[in-house]
C-alpha cells in the first residue's frame, strides 16, 4: 500500500513503528522464500543436478504447484479458524475421476475434465462447510470423518483397478511435461489461481470477512457478518483447489491408484503454518501458504541430496513447522508488548 | 426515537424481562439503571436484536420493528456498545470500523487510502488519536470502546447504546468518554447509558429509568430525583419474609482473612467467621466477590496477608490441603468449575471424597451409592437414579449435587458463591433452609450473593465490596436494602 500524504506530525511519528510492525508482517511470507532459496542453492552446491537436470528443475516447480493449491484452499479453512484434514481424500477421489472421465468419454476436452474436478471437489467441500457450519460441529472432527468417508468411497470405486499413463490422451500428459519460457504449464495455471485468490482475500470486502470471523467468531456474529456462509466458501475453496490438484496429479503422475493423495493434508496445513497462517486463525496470506508448500516439498527433496538419513527427513520437517510456530508466537509476544508501550506513551 | 412497550422476554421457565419500558429520546443522554439481573442486559440485547421479544411494542421512530438479527438492527441505525467490546483483534482500526461496508472501488477493490482517510476523519472529529492502520489487538479497552463509537458514527447510528462502558476506564478516560457522548447527543442522537455509578448516571444523563425484577419501575428526570430515591427504586420490596435465617449459637471464629491484596484485584481484604455463622458478601458484580473467595480456598494466589483457618494458617495457593482442613468451596459457576456434567450423581457427589472411600485402591460402586444416597436424602435431590446424568437435571438438583460433594467433606466453613443463581424460587427456599440448617449444626459459612434479598435474609453479617474493597460491615439488624446497595456503589453512607 502507498503512504498517506496527509499526516499529522504526531501520526506520523507512529507510522514509522507501525511501517516497522507492518514489515514485520511482509517479512513472514519473505522470510520462508528467502529459506527456500537458501535451500536450494545450498542444495545445489552440493548436487547440480538439484536443480540444473530436466528431472531437477520440473520437480523445483511441478511437484510443489499441486501441493501448493491445496495449501491456498487450506489456508482459506485456517484463517477462517477452522481446518479441512478431508483434502487428501478429495485430491484422490478427483485425480481418479480425472482418468476414468478420459476412459469413458473418449475426446472429453482437457478443460471440462478440469471443471469437473474442481466441482466435484467443491462439492465434496460443500459437505464438509456445511456440516461444521449448520451442526456446529469442530472442523477437526468432521473433516476427519469425511476423510475416511471419502477416501472409503474411493478405496470402493477403483477397487484395484488403477490409472496409468496410457489411458490418458497425448495433450493431456504433455500438460504435465509442456512448458511456457522454460516455466511448466501446470505451475503457470496455479500461480494464477493463488494470485486471484491473494487479490480476492486481500482487497475485496467479502475476503476480509474470512479475516474477521477467524480473528474471533464471536464478534463476528454479533456484527451481524453471515459467518456461516462465509465458512461453507471457504471449505468450498478449499475443495474445489483439492479437485483442482487432483486433476493435475494426474497430469503430472500419469499414474492414479486408490491411494493417491495420501497424507497430504497434513503437508498443506504444515506448508500453511509455515507460511505463517496462523492456525487459531485471522492472521496469514495464501502467497505465504504457497510458499511453505514450495518449502516443505523442496527440502523434503534436498534432505537425501545432502545426505541425511530417512528418520531424520521427518524429524527436520518436524522441526521447520515447530520452528515456524515458536517463531510466530515469539514475534506476536513482542509485538504485543510494542503495542503496549505505544499506547503507555500515547497516553501521557 | 425509540421506544418499548411492556416487552417480556422468557427462557424456559425463567423470565428474564416482564414488563419492559423505554423511551428513548433524539439529543437526550439517558441512563437505565437497576440491580443485577434486573433485565437491563435482556433489554439492550432485544433493541440490539441479539434477542426477540415474546410480547410487547419495539417502535422506532414511531414504526413498528421486528429485529430477528443484529445487522437489521444495525441497518436500522441502532449501534450498540458492549461492556466488553467486540473487535477483531487481528485487524486493522480502520477495517474493524468499516468491515463489511469497506470503501471500494468499481472493481470492487477496497480504497484502503479512501478507508483510513475516513477514520482518521471520525477519531479528529471525536478528538482522540488512534492510528487507523494499527491492528487492534493491544488496545486499551477505552480505546476500544472509541472504536466501537467510531463504528457507529460511520453507520450514522441514531441510537447509540452502551452497557457499562465506564467499568473498566480510568478517570482520563471516563472524561473523555463522556465528552464524546455529549457532543454525540448535541447532533441530536439518542443516547443510552447503562452504569451501576450513580455520580456518573447524575453527571452525564437528563433522564433517568429505574428496572428491578425484570419489570419497569419509573423514569423521571435527573434534576427531579436523587440518589437515594433512585436506589429505593432499585431495591424497594418486601424482604424479611423471604428468607428467614433461623437463629444459631454462634461460636469461635474458625476463618479469619487478614489483609488480603492482589494486586489490581482486590486490596486489603480482612474478614472472619463464626461457626454457626452465615456472612453475606454482597456487592456488584466484578466487585471482586468471587476473587477473594477463589484466593482465600487457595484456587487463586494472593500478593500479600494470612489466611487462618481453624486457629492454625493456611498455606496459599494449595486447594487440596484447604479441603484436608475443613474448607469447602461451592464455585459461582456450578456447571463449569462445580460438576462433571456427563457423569452421574454418585459420582459427582463422592468426587471430593475418593481417597477415604478408597479401598486396596479401588473404589466399589456399592460403597459410592451407600454414601450417595445418605446425602441424597439428606439434601432431597430429585434425580430417578444414582447414576442419572447431571447434566440432565434442573439447575436446584445440580446446586445440591454440588453442595452435597462438599459436605461429604464434612467441612468446617463453606464458602459458596451465588447459591441460588438460576434456580427457580421452590429450590432456592430449599436452599436457603438447607444452609440454614447447616449453620444451626455449626457450620461457618461464607456466602456470596447479588441478589440483595438472599443477603438480607440469610446473613447474620453483611460485607459489602465495591471496586475490590471492603466498604462496609453491617450486622444483620442494621442491614437494609438501602444501606447495602449503598456501600456496594458510593464510599460515602454505610461505610464504617
Amino acid at each position: 500500500m502507498t503512504v498517506p500524504t496527509t499526516a499529522a506530525g504526531s501520526v506520523a511519528a507512529r507510522r514509522t513503528v507501525m511501517s516497522k510492525v507492518g514489515a514485520r508482517l511482509l517479512s513472514r511470507e519473505a522470510g520462508v522464500a528467502a529459506t527456500l532459496i537458501l535451500v536450494v542453492v545450498f542444495t545445489t552446491l552440493q548436487n547440480p543436478n538439484f536443480v540444473f537436470s530436466p528431472d531437477g528443475y520440473r520437480d523445483l516447480l511441478l511437484t510443489p504447484s499441486i501441493l501448493m493449491l491445496v495449501a491456498v484452499g487450506q489456508a482459506f479453512v485456517i484463517i477462517t479458524r477452522n481446518v479441512d484434514l478431508s483434502v487428501g481424500s478429495i485430491v484422490g477421489i478427483t485425480a481418479y475421476l480425472t482418468g476414468r472421465l478420459f476412459i469413458d468419454i473418449p475426446g472429453i476436452p482437457v478443460l471440462a475434465v478440469f471443471l469437473a474436478g474442481a466441482i466435484v471437489g467443491g462439492a465434496l467441500g460443500l459437505i464438509n462447510g456445511a456440516l461444521v457450519a449448520v451442526a456446529r460441529v469442530p472442523a477437526l472432527v468432521i473433516t476427519l470423518g469425511t476423510l475416511y468417508i471419502y477416501r472409503g468411497l474411493n478405496v470402493a470405486w477403483v477397487g484395484s483397478d488403477r490409472i496409468n499413463a496410457s489411458d490418458l490422451p497425448r495433450e493431456f500428459r504433455s500438460l504435465g511435461t509442456d512448458q511456457i519460457l522454460s516455466i511448466p504449464v501446470l505451475t503457470i495455471v496455479a500461480v494464477l489461481v493463488l494470485i486471484a485468490a491473494a487479490w480476492y482475500l486481500r482487497n475485496t470486502r467479502g475476503g476480509r470477512e474470512f479475516y474477521a470471523i477467524g480473528s474471533d467468531p464471536d464478534a463476528a456474529d454479533l456484527y451481524g457478518l453471515k459467518v456461516n456462509r462465509r465458512i461453507i466458501t471457504a471449505f468450498v475453496m478449499s475443495g474445489a483447489l483439492s479437485g483442482l490438484a487432483g486433476v493435475m496429479f494426474a497430469a503430472r503422475y500419469g499414474t492414479v491408484s486408490s491411494q493417491a493423495g495420501t497424507g497430504w493434508e497434513l503437508q498443506a496445513i504444515g506448508a500453511a503454518v509455515i507460511g505463517g497462517v496462523a492456525i487459531s486463525g485471522g492472521v496469514g496470506t495464501v502467497w505465504g501458504a504457497a510458499i511453505g508448500a514450495f518449502l516443505l516439498l523442496t527440502i523434503n527433496r534436498a534432505l537425501p541430496v545432502i545426505g541425511i538419513q530417512d528418520f531424520w527427513q521427518r524429524a527436520v520437517v518436524g522441526a521447520l513447522i515447530i520452528g515456524a510456530i515458536v517463531l510466530d508466537r515469539v514475534l506476536a509476544v513482542r509485538q504485543a508488548r510494542k503495542l503496549r508501550e505505544m499506547r503507555d506513551t500515547d497516553n501521557d | 426515537m425509540l421506544e418499548l412497550r411492556n416487552v417480556s422476554k422468557t427462557f424456559g421457565s425463567v423470565v428474564a424481562l416482564s414488563d419492559g419500558n423505554l423511551v428513548l429520546e433524539s439529543g437526550s443522554i439517558h441512563a437505565l439503571v437497576g440491580e443485577n439481573g434486573a433485565g437491563k442486559s435482556t433489554l439492550v440485547k432485544i433493541i440490539a436484536g441479539l434477542y426477540r421479544r415474546d410480547q410487547g411494542d419495539y417502535l422506532l421512530r414511531g414504526e413498528s420493528v421486528d429485529f430477528t438479527s443484529t445487522a437489521q438492527a444495525k441497518n436500522a441505525g441502532i449501534a450498540v456498545i458492549y461492556q466488553e467490546p467486540t473487535l477483531f483483534p487481528d485487524l486493522s482500526v480502520a477495517e474493524n470500523i468499516y468491515m463489511g461496508r469497506q470503501p471500494t472501488n468499481r472493481f470492487g477493490r477496497i480504497d484502503r487510502k479512501a478507508m483510513r482517510a475516513e477514520a482518521r476523519a471520525i477519531f479528529e472529529r471525536l478528538g482522540v488519536r488512534i492510528d487507523p492502520d494499527r491492528v487492534t489487538e493491544g488496545l486499551s479497552i477505552a480505546d476500544q470502546q472509541l472504536i466501537e463509537i467510531a463504528k457507529a458514527i460511520s453507520l450514522d447510528a441514531r441510537v447509540l447504546i452502551m452497557d457499562e462502558p465506564t467499568a473498566a476506564l480510568s478517570g482520563n478516560e471516563v472524561a473523555r468518554l463522556f465528552a464524546v457522548a455529549r457532543s454525540l447527543r448535541d447532533e441530536g442522537r439518542a443516547i443510552m447509558f447503562i452504569s451501576h455509578r450513580f455520580d456518573e448516571v447524575f453527571e452525564l444523563c437528563d433522564t433517568i429509568t429505574v428496572m428491578r425484577d425484570g419489570a419497569y419501575i419509573a423514569t423521571t428526570p435527573a434534576h427531579e430525583t436523587t440518589i437515594e430515591e433512585m436506589v429505593r427504586m432499585m431495591v424497594g420490596r418486601d424482604v424479611a419474609t423471604l428468607f428467614p435465617k433461623v437463629d444459631a449459637s454462634i461460636g469461635d471464629v474458625v476463618l479469619h482473612v487478614d489483609g488480603l491484596n492482589r494486586a489490581g484485584v482486590f486490596h486489603d481484604i480482612s474478614f472472619s467467621v463464626r461457626a454457626g455463622e452465615i456472612v453475606g458478601l454482597a456487592g456488584l458484580v466484578g466487585a471482586g466477590r468471587s476473587e477473594v473467595a477463589r484466593a482465600v480456598f487457595g484456587v487463586d494466589s494472593y500478593d500479600s496477608g494470612s489466611v487462618t483457618l481453624l486457629g492454625r494458617a493456611l498455606p496459599a495457593g494449595r486447594p487440596a490441603e484447604a479441603v484436608r482442613r475443613g474448607l469447602a468451596f461451592v464455585p459461582e459457576d456450578r456447571r463449569k468449575q462445580g460438576l462433571v456434567l456427563d457423569s452421574g450423581v454418585a459420582r459427582n457427589l463422592t468426587l471430593a471424597v475418593r481417597d477415604s472411600l478408597r479401598r486396596f485402591g479401588l473404589i466399589r460402586t456399592r460403597d459410592e451409592n451407600r454414601l450417595t444416597g445418605i446425602w441424597a436424602t439428606r439434601l432431597e435431590v430429585k434425580a430417578s437414579a444414582m447414576d442419572t446424568v447431571v447434566g440432565t437435571l434442573s439447575g436446584g438438583n445440580q446446586q445440591k449435587v454440588v453442595l452435597g460433594k462438599w459436605l461429604s467433606t464434612e467441612p468446617k466453613v463453606l464458602i459458596i458463591d451465588e447459591p441460588t443463581r438460576g434456580i427457580d424460587v421452590g429450590t432456592k427456599a430449599e436452599v436457603h433452609r438447607l444452609l440454614s440448617d447447616l449453620a444451626g449444626q455449626g457450620l461457618a459459612v461464607l456466602m456470596i450473593s447479588s441478589e440483595l434479598p438472599e443477603v438480607l435474609g440469610m446473613a447474620d453479617r453483611v460485607l459489602v465490596m465495591r471496586e475490590g474493597r471492603i466498604t462496609a460491615e453491617i450486622d444483620r439488624v442494621d442491614a437494609t436494602p438501602e444501606n447495602v446497595m449503598f456501600a456496594a456503589t458510593q464510599q460515602k453512607e454505610g461505610a464504617r
